[in-house]
């Protein structure tokens, strides 16, 4: 068998494949140039100012981001740099950021040079595993291919592998999984999401999963404060704006829900605000012979919150208390 | 006699990360990449057998190298090109075609002369190894 490049063809030139001379030993870096070259302080503030709290996601991200340009910088003087396993694994509870912080993390390793296309591919066990024999290794490998220069976040990553059941293909998935993670670290990030412990029950029962992935970063739930910070970021995002009173009401409106189950932190501030939107379009529309100001369509008043089952029943009764 | 089909095929034969790169390209331009394989590789068999499905929507080439070396290794000793197709409207046709992989030896063709009425002769390109069955042309009965 002759493959192109490994037989008597002529090899290129591999004068091209290091085209700078390693520094001298005692030359000297600036780090600042080195942090300006890459992308990574816009990234890195962009997830300071866009994202609340998770303090100690950011550490860990911006060690990642700090050892990438170190390498970096020790590829200049023609020291051995390998690649640092990337491989990830967050936990937390459900809207804690899970997905948007993969996102982020996807720009990042682009903007690091670690990552070829910096895109993110989003899946959970209904891609990866099929439905009889035979059907789970082409679909696991269509998904692996998509997601090849880029982040491949597993969501809910625990159904993958159900332990009580032998015969179920995620194991087939899970075992693809490993041989590519392991394999084409070069082409390829794996970052699984989930709840804290049943992560941590399907790391158990895959020990292989656990000691490949080198980062576990635990998200943290907000607090009343973040929170609220939160609610902020999103109401701007929409071009609204909370005025002073309205924060306090939502304050308490936060504070209630937090009580109550099937709480989902940012993803329950999303709703709040969703449905506050609806009941300040109806309350704008159906004064009669009402006129509105710009001021009036941006604000969203306490009414708007008040009006939630939140502060009138209690929650037990109802499923849906957003 | 190094067949020469497709692009590329004068220069020495691309290594892999060349291989990539053109792949880069071909997907940076939209189009659907497809691997194709034969040992029967007569100019005028244009229709090889393909290796899956072209694949539309990988943003990687690693992704369809994956591809390539699933398929060099089924096949060891056959020929394998990758092909780029073009689907924009004005064009619809292969945009780019090159081989990633060729038999170690290749007998090459003879040209076979048909004497006809009044001296005419007609030329046929008969390939040495398509004497034998498919899959066993190339070296190795595989297949």
């Amino acid at each position: 068998m002759r493959r192109p490049g490994t037989g008597d063809a002529a090899t290129p030139d591999s004068a091209d494949d290091s085209p700078e001379e390693p520094l001298a030993d005692d030359a000297v870096l600036e780090v600042d140039t080195i942090r300006r070259e890459s992308d990574v302080d816009a990234v890195l503030d962009r997830l300071d100012s866009e994202l609340v709290g998770l303090v100690p996601v950011k550490t860990r991200i911006r060690e990642i981001a700090a050892l990438l340009l170190v390498d970096r910088m020790r590829s200049k003087f023609g020291l051995s740099s390998s690649r640092p396993a990337l491989h990830m694994s967050f936990t937390g509870s459900p809207g804690t950021g899970k997905t948007t912080v993969a996102l982020r993390m996807a720009e990042l390793l682009h903007g690091l040079g670690y990552l070829r296309r910096g895109h993110l591919v989003s899946v959970t066990r209904d891609d990866l595993v099929g439905q009889y024999i035979g059907h789970t290794a082409p679909k696991t490998k269509e998904v692996l291919k998509r997601a090849m220069g880029g982040v491949l976040f597993i969501d809910e990553a625990y159904y993958l592998y159900k332990a009580d059941n032998e015969r179920d293909y995620g194991a087939e998935s899970v075992e693809i999984l490993l041989q590519v993670m392991e394999n084409q670290r070069d082409d390829l990030v794996v970052i699984l999401a989930g709840y804290k412990d049943r992560m941590d029950d399907f790391f158990r029962s895959n020990p292989g999963m656990s000691s490949r992935i080198a980062h576990h970063i635990d998200f943290p739930e907000y607090s009343i404060d973040e929170l609220v910070a939160i609610s902020e970021l999103m109401a701007a995002e929409h071009e609204y704006v909370l005025p002073s009173d309205t924060t306090a009401v939502l304050r308490d409106y936060l504070e209630r829900r937090m009580r109550q189950p099937r709480f989902a932190n940012a993803r329950s501030v999303r709703n709040a605000i969703e449905r506050a939107r609806l009941r300040q379009a109806n309350r704008l529309v159906s004064e009669p012979g009402a006129t509105v100001t710009k001021q009036q369509l941006q604000s969203l008043e306490p009414a708007d919150f008040l009006a939630s089952r939140v502060f009138t029943d209690d929650a037990e009764k109802h499923d849906d208390t957003d | 006699m190094r067949i020469t089909q497709g692009a590329f095929s004068y220069l020495p034969d691309l290594t892999d990360d060349e291989i990539k790169a053109q792949l880069q390209y071909c997907i940076d331009n939209d189009w659907s990449v497809a691997i194709e394989f034969t040992d029967d590789p007569h100019p005028r068999n244009v229709y090889w057998e393909m290796w899956g499905l072209p694949m539309f929507d990988l943003p990687d080439a690693s992704g369809v190298m994956l591809e390539v070396d699933a398929c060099r290794d089924a096949y060891p000793a056959h020929y394998v090109r990758v092909s780029a197709f073009d689907a924009r409207l004005t064009r619809q046709t292969t945009a780019l075609s090159f081989l990633v992989q060729r038999p170690p030896e290749e007998p090459g063709f003879q040209l076979e002369r048909q004497e006809g009425p009044d001296r005419t002769i007609r030329y046929t390109l008969r390939g040495y190894a398509s004497d034998r069955p498919v899959g066993q042309r190339y070296g190795r009965g595989d297949s």
